[in-house]
């Protein structure tokens, strides 16, 4: 737990932080950056709030099977849609041109149609919430062993 | 001696080596195939992403990222793995 100017100021930049992280999840197909690079912004708010208010307070609203379990469902999420197109080949984009993400846009410039890119805006999706928890469950498991190993030798 | 003598011969063929490289580099701005013209002028219609790196990642070479997300997947279940809370530890 550090000190009380450390912990506000956790407190008013953590949205900006996490409001930014999901810009660049959400427009992976269209500007740059994507799942894993949204995913590490992210991520770095968990990192923030574990060093603002310490372990002890933080693993309580973070729980390791919970992140677990997000993390799986990220990884399944991102497999399941590379199976998705098997029908033609491993990794086929099934929804270009179809109703979800179906946009197809001119050559060119067109970064105000945000509705393209057929799966690669699920996998954007998948692929983050991979990454968000696999790195938030490191980060929680290393700073309550240290706080352990701190306390107890 | 016979260390500084190595040493000696190693710089220089390394040297002779990045020389060589840098006297057969391409112009800038002139792609060494031509697999990145191609990709440039057919992502927007083959995978509908606007953004071509997007597209490289995650349509063209989605094999890699998959590798990349198994990878991560695994070092994060070793360290929780190493780092879990034993059994036959008493509670805190």
């Amino acid at each position: 737990m550090m000190s009380k100017v450390v912990r506000s100021i956790t407190r008013l930049i953590t949205p900006a932080v996490l409001v930014f992280g999901l810009y660049v999840i959400m427009h992976g197909h269209v500007t740059s950056g994507g799942g894993f690079q949204g995913g590490a912004v992210f991520a770095s708010a968990a990192a923030l709030l574990l060093v603002a208010f310490g372990s002890d307070r933080i693993k309580h609203h973070m729980k390791i099977p919970d992140l677990t379990a997000i993390s799986v469902s990220g990884a399944v999420l991102f497999i399941g849609l590379g199976f998705a197109g098997i029908a033609t080949t491993f990794f086929y984009n099934l929804f270009v041109g179809s109703a979800v993400f179906g946009h197809v846009p001119a050559f060119g410039p067109a970064h105000e149609d945000i509705w393209t890119g057929g799966v690669i805006p699920l996998m954007n999706i998948g692929v983050a919430l991979n990454v968000v928890a696999s790195l938030a469950a490191v980060m929680v498991v290393m700073a309550i062993t240290s706080e352990k190993t701190r306390d107890g030798e | 001696m016979v260390r500084k003598v190595v040493i000696g011969l190693t710089m220089v063929i390394l040297g002779v080596m990045l020389f060589a490289v840098a006297l057969m580099m391409r112009p800038f701005g002139e792609p060494p195939s031509l697999m990145d013209d191609y990709i440039i002028e057919n992502t927007q219609q083959v995978t509908g992403a606007n953004n071509a790196v997007s597209a490289v990642v995650f349509d063209w070479r989605g094999y890699d990222t998959l590798g990349e997300a198994t990878v991560l997947f695994t070092a994060v279940t070793a360290v929780v793995m190493l780092l879990r809370k034993r059994k036959d530890e008493a509670p805190e």
